[in-house]
């Protein structure tokens, strides 16, 4: 039998491979990050600081609608052609599954905002390449693809899986998303870290109890 | 092999399965037979631990399901009417990954290509292929860790005669290397061929079992009288 870490990478290279064969998922969800990126700029005619304020929103509002997009692709592909049964038949503990899976996630989504961060800073004058906004990123973005990725898993299942996603998904990562923009906005508009700390606490604390939780009930939630 | 007794199955309010006794012993090929929705696929799904049985006990390869799942996972391969392959891989890639998640290296991957006749397409994407030439890497798929009990759900549909007879040849090598086979399917002729025993599954329940000795020239009546006496 495979170890737990060979099974992730396994399913991981997977994700991977699949993605590099069809070149379907990135090139979506980079096409609609650019479009939203750009919708928001144009429609929102604001002076520097207003425009300072709102640009963390604006951020992951772009990370949260183009994500969707991947997630939901992430298990859509899993039950074409029964695949997600070849999956659960291998004698590997489930959760491994999950996590292959999650990592896929989390990188797609890296890939997105290591493209569309530089528009991003360059349309809204703010230097995101600082230690700081890139921590709150990566936390939030993990929080978001756990959250995503087992709700994926649920609503793959169903006939309605395209309009049940976001319907699940956006109301549990609504957390996520508000604290990421406060923890965001504070970096950018330089607020010391003694205000910015409960916000990045909150984050810390949101990605383990999904992580601990998927590791929990993904058995139950791919089982028949 | 496969010990089955009293198991039962139920989807929502609707009994698919109800007090099924089965054995298949170590190099026995069990034809599994029987009309459309008597369970045979759900049965299967038990065996491979993809579904839960809601009463009864089940052991597959001396692992008791469904709390030991992981280690009868282990010992069977299922190929079910769905491929089970990701189509935008190659056959290769489909087979390495699958290799990978049972812990082998990649050598097993091109005796098999070559076993079920696709060893001059590995590079070609999944998607290309027909349903036959789908059918017959899945069976490979389930071939890939040399388990020690083999399901098969209607295995033989879809495939030409050539890959068809190839599947017979390797069933019977496997059995005779003491792998447990059943195998599902419609086809009574050539499950008479391959069988050591027919079960007849009607109604969720094993209605008959005929033993080869009493496979005669009426085994079709025979069979047909089974099902009709269960259902009456």
């Amino acid at each position: 039998m495979p170890s737990y870490w060979s099974a992730v990478r396994a399913v991981l290279w997977k994700d991977l491979a699949v993605e590099w064969r069809s070149r379907q998922l990135l090139a979506a969800m980079l096409a609609f990050a650019v479009l939203v990126i750009l919708i928001f700029n144009f429609s929102l005619e604001l002076d520097a600081v207003a425009r300072r304020t709102v640009a963390a929103g604006v951020l992951w509002s772009t990370f949260a609608l183009a994500g969707t997009l991947g997630l939901n692709r992430s298990f859509v592909l899993e039950r074409e052609g029964g695949a997600l049964d070849g999956l659960l038949l291998a004698p590997v503990d489930r959760s491994a599954v999950f996590f292959g899976k999650l990592l896929a996630n989390l990188l797609f989504l890296l890939i997105l905002a290591i493209f569309t961060l530089p528009l991003y800073a360059l349309l809204y004058n703010v230097n995101v390449f600082i230690p700081g906004p890139l921590l709150v990123t990566g936390l939030g973005m993990l929080g978001y693809v756990a959250a995503g990725t087992l709700l994926a898993a649920m609503a793959s299942a169903a006939r309605t899986r395209d309009l049940l996603l976001p319907m699940l998904l956006f109301p549990l990562v609504i957390p996520v998303l508000i604290t990421a923009v406060r923890a965001s906005s504070g970096f950018l508009s330089g607020l010391e870290m003694q205000y910015i700390w409960p916000s990045l606490n909150v984050l810390i604390a949101y990605d383990l109890i999904m992580l601990a939780t998927a590791y929990m009930v993904f058995d139950f939630v791919v089982e028949e | 092999m496969i010990a089955v007794r009293g198991l039962a199955k139920r989807f929502g309010y609707r009994w698919v399965l109800r007090n099924l006794d089965l054995d298949v012993a170590p190099g026995e090929i069990v034809a599994l037979l029987g009309p459309n929705g008597a369970g045979k696929t759900t049965l299967l799904r038990i065996l491979a631990a993809l579904a839960k049985p809601s009463l009864g006990q089940v052991s597959v390869a001396g692992a008791r399901l469904p709390d030991e799942a992981r280690s009868a996972r282990a010992q069977l391969g299922f190929v079910a009417h769905q491929p089970m392959l990701y189509a935008d891989l190659s056959a290769a890639d489909n087979l390495r990954f699958f290799a990978r998640l049972y812990g082998l290296d990649g050598g097993r991957v091109w005796e098999l290509l070559e076993t079920v006749g696709l060893a001059g397409l590995d590079r070609q994407p999944v998607r290309s292929f027909s349903r036959g030439m789908q059918q017959r890497l899945s069976i490979a798929r389930a071939l890939l860790h040399r388990p020690r009990v083999l399901l098969l759900d209607e295995a033989h549909s879809s495939l030409d005669q050539e890959a068809a007879a190839r599947l017979d040849g390797l069933l019977a090598e496997l059995a005779a290397e003491g792998c447990a086979i059943l195998l599902a399917s419609h086809d009574l002729a050539r499950a008479s061929m391959l069988a050591s025993r027919i079960a007849v599954l009607t109604d969720g329940h094993i209605a008959a079992e005929i033993p080869r000795a009493d496979f005669t020239d009426d085994l079709a009546g025979r069979y047909q009288a089974a099902v009709e006496a269960a259902r009456a």
